[in-house]
């Protein structure tokens, strides 16, 4: 490289940005599944898995991501370990992702109302029953406002992998920045990259919130 | 455990129940029994206990002392099997609780297809039995929101019916109602009290339980004040039910 910006220089980008889009989708999934097993721990009928659930969620949200990604990627390399920095982003991001994700699904699956549960209890649902086809399909809908708009804190945060050595679109940029020495018109770029991915996210979140605030009777009891 | 309780032994009895919500006590000794086939109705200022006396009969409260025993199930022993006692026992509540996201037929149909593993076309013709029972056979695929308080209250009693329970628990179903859609709803309950169907009832409608009653309990601070055949409410003997039922309550 070197030079001028030139259509290569944009193909890297490109390319850099597709795995954003890509650690993304791991952290999403990822701290998804891992999520959803934390947000029904915090609301276990058995005390020492909604504790140890809770210290998770508190020792997460009270570490910078900066430092879980070090972590998990010098961490894993001290136990004597070689992970790829895809492998250590992706993991450190979704135990941070589930870590918030499960919070925000636990609220909403306590925001049904509590005769929701009694209503299913007389009808002789098992626990199980209850939570699968009374509590979670309505908490679905509460809580895909606030997943979407949370979507938009994953993206942004994947560029803190650039810190490992993975070269999403941050990365991408310092590398072609690196050549060109033209920091304003390469971070212009990568911002309104950014910006592309996260506003319609950020839109569509917006207009469930609305939808949900409009529809809100079909969610509550009379 | 004895499901099947001989006809002489009665489908619900409580002896000397108690229970407190912290240093509040709610119920303080109460003791009545419901035969089957039978109608009781619960009366009482609001705060006396009735609810929370109905709750205990479904385990929804854990009694401090004392005895209930429902279709056989002890109720006030921690190891009683609820998912056997609730399909003995249906219960409305005030606020219907219909589930929100289910069309009225998803309702119904829910609870007999995923407890009794019935079948999705059997649960679906037991739906059209129910509903046509409260009078609602053509919102069968209505959503709950689309639905009148009334209508909602009466499709909530179906689902309850659909389980088949032995005894029915309504705690003021129709208090959430506006006076001209709880004639209705009423309505229903009349007609299952003639059907047969053993009945134990919160209501604030004493005309209605003046006229279905079998037996009435008035409560008062958490204890069975003043029992007796439906005539107590109009000839009662303590100063608290004279005055309770002198207070207007006694419409029909
Ligand atoms: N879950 C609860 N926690 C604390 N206090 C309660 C609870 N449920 C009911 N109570 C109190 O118990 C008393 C009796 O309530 P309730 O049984 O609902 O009376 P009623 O149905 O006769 O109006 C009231 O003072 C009420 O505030
Ligand atoms: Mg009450």
């Amino acid at each position: 490289m070197g030079g001028h910006l030139n259509i290569n220089h944009l193909m890297f980008l490109g390319q850099g940005a597709l795995w954003t889009i890509g650690l993304s989708l791991i952290a999403l999934i990822g701290g998804g599944i891992v999520g959803f097993v934390i947000a029904l721990a915090r609301i276990s009928p058995l005390k020492s898995v909604r504790l140890a659930s809770a210290i998770y969620v508190q020792l997460i949200q009270g570490t910078p991501l900066l430092v879980i990604l070090f972590l998990g990627y010098f961490g894993i390399a001290a136990i004597g370990l070689k992970v790829s920095p895809l492998v250590a982003a992706g993991a450190s991001l979704t135990l941070y992702v589930a870590a918030y994700l499960g919070e925000i699904w636990r609220g909403c699956i306590q925001s049904v109302p509590k005769p929701q549960w009694e209503a299913a209890e007389g009808l002789a649902l098992s626990r199980t029953q209850r939570m699968v086809k009374v509590i979670l399909p309505q908490a679905i809908r509460i809580a895909t406002p606030p997943t979407v708009g949370f979507m938009v804190q994953i993206i942004k945060n994947t560029s803190l992998a650039s810190v490992v050595g993975f070269v999403e679109l941050m990365r991408s940029g310092q590398i072609v920045n690196n050549s060109l020495f033209e920091p304003f018109a390469i971070y212009a770029i990568i911002a309104v990259t950014y910006f592309a991915m996260c506003y319609p996210l950020s839109l569509f979140s917006q207009r469930l919130e609305r939808r949900m605030g409009r529809g809100r009777s079909n969610l509550a009891p009379a | 455990m004895q499901q099947n309780a001989p006809s002489s032994e009665p489908i619900v009895s409580l002896h000397n129940v108690q229970k407190s919500f912290g240093a509040l006590r709610v119920l303080d000794g109460v003791s009545f029994a419901v035969a089957r086939g039978e109608v009781l109705a619960l009366i009482g200022r609001s705060g006396s206990g009735k609810s929370t006396a109905l709750r205990c009969i479904d385990r929804f409260e854990k009694v401090d002392g004392g005895q209930i025993v429902v279709c056989g199930h002890r109720v006030d022993r921690p190891d009683v099997n609820l998912r056997a006692l609730r399909q003995d026992v249906g219960i409305v509540f005030q606020s219907y609780n219909l589930f929100p996201h289910l069309t009225i037929e998803q309702n119904i149909t829910l609870a007999p297809c995923a407890v009794k593993g019935m079948a999705t076309s059997q649960a679906k013709d037991l739906a059209r039995k129910v509903l046509a029972q409260v009078g609602l056979d053509e919102k069968l695929h209505a959503y709950p929101e689309q639905l009148s308080g009334g209508q909602q209250q009466r499709a909530a009693i179906a689902r309850s019916l659909a389980m088949q329970p032995k005894v029915m628990l309504f705690d003021e179903v129709t208090s959430a109602l506006d006076p001209e859609l709880t004639g209705e709803v009423l309505k229903v309950i009349e007609q299952l009290a003639a059907d047969g169907m053993t009945m134990v009832m919160v209501t604030h409608e004493m005309g209605f339980a003046k006229g279905i009653a079998d037996r009435i309990v008035f409560m008062h601070r958490g204890k069975v004040h003043e029992t007796g055949p439906a005539s107590i409410l109009t000839s009662p003997t303590t100063p608290e039910l004279t005055q309770f039922v002198g207070t207007g309550n006694l419409k029909s």
